[in-house]
């Protein structure tokens, strides 16, 4: 009884937390959008539009639901549905931390350890094609049609240099479990060199990651990829006719992919919660100076306000910084907030990638796109793996 | 917990089957299929074959269905036009149906050897590593001639594909 009641807890934790993550990636893309553009993005709701979320959800939920009359309406409004389901359904076997005592209960910080964790994941993302396509078609309209099966076409396409991509990590830590391929990154070479597959041993898993983040670009349909819904060709793409919370849906949805192939990435490249050099070293306090750090420019800027209300709204944030900066030296939050600092640090440099990658490249055009795939992306990964299993072999004993 | 999840995902693998073939539309034909293995490969996962389980999901529903929805959307497939459907028809052929499935079950019934019951979790050899293992020593000669197979119906593809350009 207890293991399910546990279950039940983790799982909304975990829903709630990526969906609030999800509503918050849009507003740090907004942010730092404008400000590559010199622009100052959301400002108006909330200090810095951090209420911008809350005010997005509630204009959407608020809007009015049309339905196109034409559209196969089952599917219609099943598309939305899977989207979003299939987009929860794997973070179910992403582990974001070690093993941690919470009230003297053990538990992984992790919904559940499968041994086939890395597999489950392929498997639904590639599933979750039917999302995107059965959108475009059920819509009954001709740009959600074509924005459906360019995005079919260019997800199947991406998959398996995605796939062949996360086999040569697989390989070198020989297991297909999330957890144990993290705990088999956790050493360092010459005491502080991490063996995170980037680094490791055989062959430096660098190229495989490379490649990964350009199949996750193009599997998540984002900017240099996102042709299926190139709005200057097809208005919005696969989900031209969908409005309110329909909208709202597809648009969670391709935020929680991009969070939980971030995830993916860090885990299977770089060494998911481990540190990036030994605590011996020192890498404990890297959380605390970092948030002392930001205290110190806020209490800073507060003695020099630029406008009347800084004087009193940087310090308080000051404040707000340091203790949770002092928060990282308590000895029982320690083991469960200094791994979870190292893998969100690192999967949310991952999501700033993307958006810089947003920000900077233009589109590709569409068999350009198609070519770079086979042409390109598809020998690259074999050519990689091949290496990767032939070093492997030769060095195993 | 095992026999009702076994009971709930059997149920829902033979009703997405009966509706596959009822169906008119294509794409609604199409989806069942995919109810179909989505709930075999649950069906997988209960016996203990969780590595055929993701694969069943990744290469059917994930690759070989996908293509299927791909091409019935291109090509815009309409609901098929049913003609002729004679009263008689439906008065024989439901009862004939039943004799003949009755019929057939109780032909593999009486042809196959008694065999123990299956017991949920008992099997615990399905894993990667297992397979992979097995893959290679005891049954390599059939995994590489399925490869020698496959390669040949991928020259094959690609010869006919070349012909219309």
């Amino acid at each position: 009884m207890e293991f399910y009641i546990i279950t039940v807890i983790k799982a909304a934790l975990i829903a709630f937390t990526m969906l609030t993550a999800a509503a918050y990636m849009v507003w740090l893309e907004r942010k730092v959008l404008a400000h590559i553009q010199l622009r100052v993005g959301p400002t108006r709701v909330g200090p810095h539009g951090l209420l911008q979320p809350l005010a997005d959800a509630v204009k959407l939920l608020t809007k009015e639901d049309l339905n196109p009359p034409q559209a196969n309406t089952f599917y219609y409004l099943l598309a939305p549905f899977l989207a979003v389901m299939l987009a929860l359904v794997s973070i179910a076997v992403i582990p974001f931390g070690p093993e941690v005592d919470i009230f003297g209960y053990r538990t992984y910080l992790q919904l559940t350890d499968l041994s086939i964790g890395v597999l489950v994941v392929l498997a639904v993302s590639s599933l979750s094609v039917y999302g995107v396509s059965l959108a475009g078609w059920a819509s009954n309209s001709k740009y959600a049609l074509l924005g459906g099966l360019r995005s079919s076409a260019q997800m199947i396409s991406y998959e398996l240099p995605l796939a062949m991509a996360v086999a040569s990590p697989l390989l070198i830590h020989n297991s297909l479990s999330f957890r144990e391929i993290v705990n088999s990154q956790s050493g360092y070479y010459f005491g502080f060199i991490p063996q995170w597959s980037v680094f490791a041993a055989p062959f430096p898993q660098i190229f495989a990651f490379i490649l990964f983040l350009i199949a996750a670009f193009a599997e998540t349909n984002r900017v240099p990829f996102d042709l299926p819904e190139a709005e200057n060709e097809l208005v919005a793409g696969f989900h031209t006719e969908y409005s309110s919370m329909k909208f709202a849906a597809f648009f969670t949805a391709e935020y929680i992919n991009i969070l939980t192939i971030c995830c993916v990435a860090t885990l299977l490249f770089l060494g998911g919660w481990t540190p990036l050099w030994p605590s011996d070293l020192g890498s404990d306090f890297v959380p605390v100076l970092l948030h002392l750090g930001a205290a110190a420019i806020l209490f800073f800027h507060g003695s020099q306000p630029a406008r009347r209300t800084d004087k009193y709204t940087m310090p308080a944030a000051g404040v707000v910084f340091a203790v949770l900066g002092l928060t990282f030296l308590v000895p029982f939050l320690k083991p469960i907030l200094i791994p979870l600092f190292w893998f969100i640090g690192k999967t949310l440099t991952l999501a700033f990638i993307f958006i810089w990658v947003r920000g900077t490249l233009p589109r590709f055009r569409y068999d350009q796109l198609m070519r770079f795939a086979w042409t390109f992306m598809f020998p690259a990964a074999v050519l990689n793996l091949l290496v990767t299993s032939l070093l492997v072999a030769l060095t195993s004993k | 917990m095992d026999v009702i999840l076994f009971l709930a995902f059997a149920t829902v693998a033979v009703v997405a089957a009966i509706n596959l073939v009822v169906q008119t539309h294509p794409i609604s034909s199409a989806l069942s299929l995919i109810g179909v293995m989505g709930s075999l490969a649950v069906l997988y996962l209960l016996l203990g074959g969780e590595f055929l389980a993701a694969v069943q999901l990744i290469v059917y529903a994930g690759a070989i269905m996908v293509l299927f929805v791909f091409v019935i959307m291109l090509l815009n497939a309409g609901a098929e036009q049913r003609r002729g459907k004679s009263i008689l028809a439906t008065l024989l052929g439901v009862p004939l149906l039943a004799g003949f499935l009755a019929l057939v079950a109780w032909l593999i019934q009486s042809a196959l050897p008694a065999s123990a019951p299956v017991t949920f979790g008992a099997f615990t050899r399905g894993t990667p590593r297992d397979i992979g293992q097995l893959l290679f020593t005891q049954y390599l000669l059939p995994f590489e001639v399925t490869s020698v197979l496959i390669l040949i119906a991928i020259l094959g593809a690609v010869v006919l594909a070349r012909k219309e350009i």
